[in-house]
């Protein structure tokens, strides 16, 4: 069995009296990379906003439920530690456009006012810069703005971005649909070395991207969590009907 | 729909339309054309050093400047500044995030009408204000009208460039830990910074030449007047009283200080389009 | 970590921005309030008769504004008169015929140009080369060569709005949809039908909420005014005549009203003026507002 890292229990969000995930326990395994697949509208994005209490801050929006992190409820912390331990890396790249290359990684540490020596950014820099694959490409021009980059750069510094904060989970929601096929590879290998030191949960769409880089997966429907478990095994032998008809591409 | 017509006189009908049409467009030329002939010849005759660097002189004397009034009219811009520019962001910015609300939408409406006010509307408003309770013309009260011009050009581009900013670099900010105040202030507002600049220096080339606001409110004055609740003088009031008065030398020196304030405009509007342009935020 | 602290900040940070957009409503009510209070001695003492009142006389203290809203509204209609076919040409042009090129940017640049000249400047230039124009003309056709009046006044205010008003134009000409436009021109019509037939029909109500914009615009031009209408309080008999507009009287006579009833008397015709532009602005923008709504709407 694996560690567990993260845990919902019957956890429920709303917007207004809509309820759009109605009820999901699942357990997230540690240094692994799970997929979250589902149509769309079926509350992907709406879920992982949960997990790191973002969903909380859309009008009328509204959660119920639990989610643990380490055995820990995060609704009973403070939301902005909660960010700091769990990051996010968006569908479409966006580097903060008055920032430096440099400024952007580091701007986790900066915006919220910790205080560090030159060495230790230029460290933390440097390292996370390694960690998404990009230090190669920037290292000699950290200075420039980070939003001359290409697509697939710009995504890879926000996940370097939010690799600065050293934090134990990454959420990705679709980081690849706005990329072409190349830098996505480049972002699909990156996930698959970045399980080494954090947990990473996926939002996709595309289901070959799941057969590729995730260990676990999780199939959403209408708001509830169809099925969950080793990639492999679902895609393989799908126990419910309608993932496999989500599978085989019935819908979505 | 059109009676059936030859078709030769329709076709005469269209050039004669494109002819009138072509006219009546270049008749404008015409006085603009004079307008800037005025101004570029009669105030290069008088414009020098000199003329920036010194004081007015009575009637009758030759020579005399206008550093009164430039000085005045940069005094007052900057009171008009610092009155209109944090409130009217501020402003903007909660129109901007709180776009659906019921206040949001008073404010908008209530931008409009401030926009479409008369100048001199605003001028008797800073006199009862200020003036009357002060007993004395001022300066103050004359920023103060400006700043009341300037104010919702302000809150109106602070609004409109923050609403470009995708929501998407906030939430980042926000996944990072950072709080709500710091993600508004160090990077949304930022991202926005060169569309609200633009938005000022529109707005200060605007209140730059208003002339009917400050003349019950800073007056004007022949000296050199540093005191802000003292009546002080400006570009467009030197302009007013020494353009209606009698004597040849004042309407030189008129000339003059209509040539600084026009370039004075010019140079404001053509920075703000090259910061507009230049300094755009790429996303 | 400091929760509290940031807890704080973003109340703080709440606080200033909403007294900010609550700062644009309060301050529109002060202004409106303020020239209503200090209204009401006028208001007291002539009632609605301050606007029938044919006699403006401070030195007996009879105040009645009719003078004035004669001399606004001949001012500007006749303003308005003569601006509108040469911005609707305007329009016309850089919306159809010359959508780029040197002429059509020329053009742009010198009506913006035109744009940013100060009213004081167009007021003393007015003295010094439209007066004396004005003058002969007057010689020539037999009436007293005065050079200053209401003519006068309603031509630089022409020149002044033809910028704002040709750029509206230009605005409402542009949002007619294209399909419209290439549908008509398949049918074989010539230029002149299009714009004939098609196009200003299809931005009528364009066109009318620009000159509406316009109108509001005229109706409270001050310092050019001032300048060159001769500052009579009589009503005007002929365009030739000096007279006064509701903005002229009060630039004229605000500092010099030390009586209570007459700077009373000043303060409601600005009250006055302030919402016939409110509402006429209002009525203006909210059509064109309807227009490209519905144009988003089309695309
Ligand atoms: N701000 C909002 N207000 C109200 N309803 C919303 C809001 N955002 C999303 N929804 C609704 O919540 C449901 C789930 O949306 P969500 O974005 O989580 O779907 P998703 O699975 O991420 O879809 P996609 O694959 O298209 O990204 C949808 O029905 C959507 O209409
Ligand atoms: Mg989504």
């Amino acid at each position: 069995m694996e560690n567990e890292i993260l845990r919902t229990e019957n956890l429920k969000a709303y917007y207004g009296n809509q309820e759009i995930l109605k009820g999901i326990t699942i357990s997230f395994p540690q240094n692994r990379v799970t997929a979250v697949m589902g149509p769309s509208g079926c509350g992907k994005t709406t879920f992982i906003r949960c997990l790191n209490r973002m969903h909380e801050l859309s009008p009328n929006a509204r959660v119920e439920g639990k989610v643990f992190l380490h055995g820990e409820d995060i609704y009973a912390i403070d939301p902005m530690l909660v960010r700091r331990k769990i990051g996010m890396v968006f569908q479409r790249p966006n580097p903060f456009p008055t920032m430096s290359i440099y400024d952007n990684v580091i701007a986790g540490y900066k915006l919220n006012g910790i205080k560090l020596p030159k060495n230790e950014m230029d460290r933390i820099v440097e390292e996370s810069l390694k960690k998404a694959a990009l230090w190669d490409e920037v290292k000699n021009h950290l200075h420039k703005l980070g939003t001359f980059l290409s697509g697939g750069q710009q995504q890879r510094l926000c996940i370097a971005r939010a690799l600065a904060m050293n934090p134990d989970v990454l959420l990705l929601d679709e980081p690849t649909s706005a990329l072409d096929p190349i830098a996505t590879s480049r972002i699909e290998e990156l996930m698959i070395e970045l399980k080494k030191t954090v947990t990473v949960i996926l939002v996709t769409h595309n289901i070959a991207q799941a057969g590729r880089v995730s260990d676990y997966a999780a199939f959403l429907y209408l708001g509830e969590l169809v099925e969950f478990g080793p990639t492999r095994t679902m895609f393989t032998t799908p126990k419910d009907r309608r993932t496999e008809e989500f599978l085989t591409g019935k819908f979505g | 729909m059109p009676k059936v017509r030859s078709e030769k006189s329709r076709i005469i009908k269209d050039k004669i339309f494109k002819i009138v049409i072509f006219l009546l467009a270049t008749i404008t030329i015409i006085p603009l054309f004079l307008i800037l002939y005025y101004i570029v010849q009669k105030g290069l005759k008088v414009v020098s050093p000199e003329f920036l660097l010194s004081l007015p002189k009575p009637p009758g004397e030759e020579g005399g400047g206008i550093l009164n009034a430039l000085i005045g009219t940069g005094i007052i811009i900057s009171l008009a500044s610092i009155i209109s520019i944090p409130p009217g962001i501020a402003a903007g910015i909660y129109m901007a995030e709180r776009k659906e609300s019921k206040l949001s939408a008073l404010a908008r409406l209530c931008v409009e009408v401030l926009q479409s006010i008369p100048s001199i509307v605003v001028g008797i408003v800073a006199y009862i204000w200020i003036v009357m309770p002060m007993q004395s013309f001022s300066a103050l009260s004359g920023g103060i009208a400006l700043g009341i011009i300037m104010f919702p050009v302000v809150v109106r581009t602070t609004e409109e460039t923050m609403k470009f900013i995708p929501g998407t670099l906030k939430e980042a900010a926000l996944a990072l830990g950072v709080p709500y105040y710091k993600a508004i202030l160090k990077v949304v507002l930022p991202a926005s910074l060169s569309g609200i600049l633009t938005g000022v220096l529109i707005g200060i080339a605007r209140i730059a030449g208003e002339t009917a606001p400050l003349l019950f409110t800073a007056f004007g004055s022949p000296h050199l007047e540093l005191n802000l609740f003292k009546p002080m003088s400006a570009l467009s009031l030197f302009i007013f009283n020494y353009a209606t008065s009698p004597y040849v030398e004042w309407h030189e020196l008129a000339w003059g200080a209509s040539f600084i304030l026009v370039s004075m405009v010019l140079v404001i509007n053509i920075i703000a389009r090259v910061i507009a342009k230049r300094w755009k935020t790429r996303f | 970590m400091k929760t509290r602290g940031v807890a704080q900040s973003n109340l703080i940070f709440n606080a200033v921005i909403l007294i900010g957009a609550a700062g644009v409503i309060i301050l529109l009510l002060a202004i409106f309030l303020t020239l209503l209070v200090h209204s009401i001695p006028s208001l007291k003492a002539f009632g609605i008769s301050f606007f029938f009142g044919k006699e403006w006389d401070p030195v007996n203290m009879k105040f009645g504004a009719l003078p004035f809203l004669i001399g606004t509204l001949i001012t500007s209609l006749l303003a308005l008169l003569i601006s509108i076919p040469i911005s609707m040409s305007i329009s016309i042009l850089l919306g159809e015929y010359l959508k780029e090129g040197m002429f059509s940017s020329l053009l742009r640049n010198l009506t913006e140009l035109l744009a940013g000249i100060p009213s004081v400047i167009y007021g003393f230039w007015g003295l010094f080369v439209l007066v004396p124009i004005v003058r002969e003309f007057e010689a020539l056709i037999g009436i007293p060569p005065v050079g200053v009046g209401i003519f006068t006044a309603s031509l630089i205010l022409a020149i002044m709005i033809i910028p704002y008003s040709s750029s509206l134009g230009r605005e409402v000409i542009e949002l007619v949809p294209s399909d419209i436009k290439e549908a008509a021109y398949s049918l074989g019509a010539t230029r002149y039908e299009v714009i004939r037939y098609v196009i200003l029909p299809y931005a009528r109500s364009g066109i009318f909420a620009g000159i509406l914009l316009s109108l509001g615009r005229a109706l409270g031009e001050t310092m050019a005014v001032t300048m060159l209408i001769g500052n009579s309080n009589k009503i005007p008999e002929s365009i030739f005549s000096p007279g006064n507009t509701m903005a002229s009287v009060i630039a004229n006579e605000f500092t010099e009203a030390t009586e209570k009833l007459h700077l009373s008397s000043l303060v409601e015709i600005g009250l006055f003026l302030l919402i016939i532009t409110t509402i006429i602005g209002l009525i203006g923008r909210y059509i064109i507002k309807r227009i490209s709504l519905k144009e988003t709407e089309h695309a």
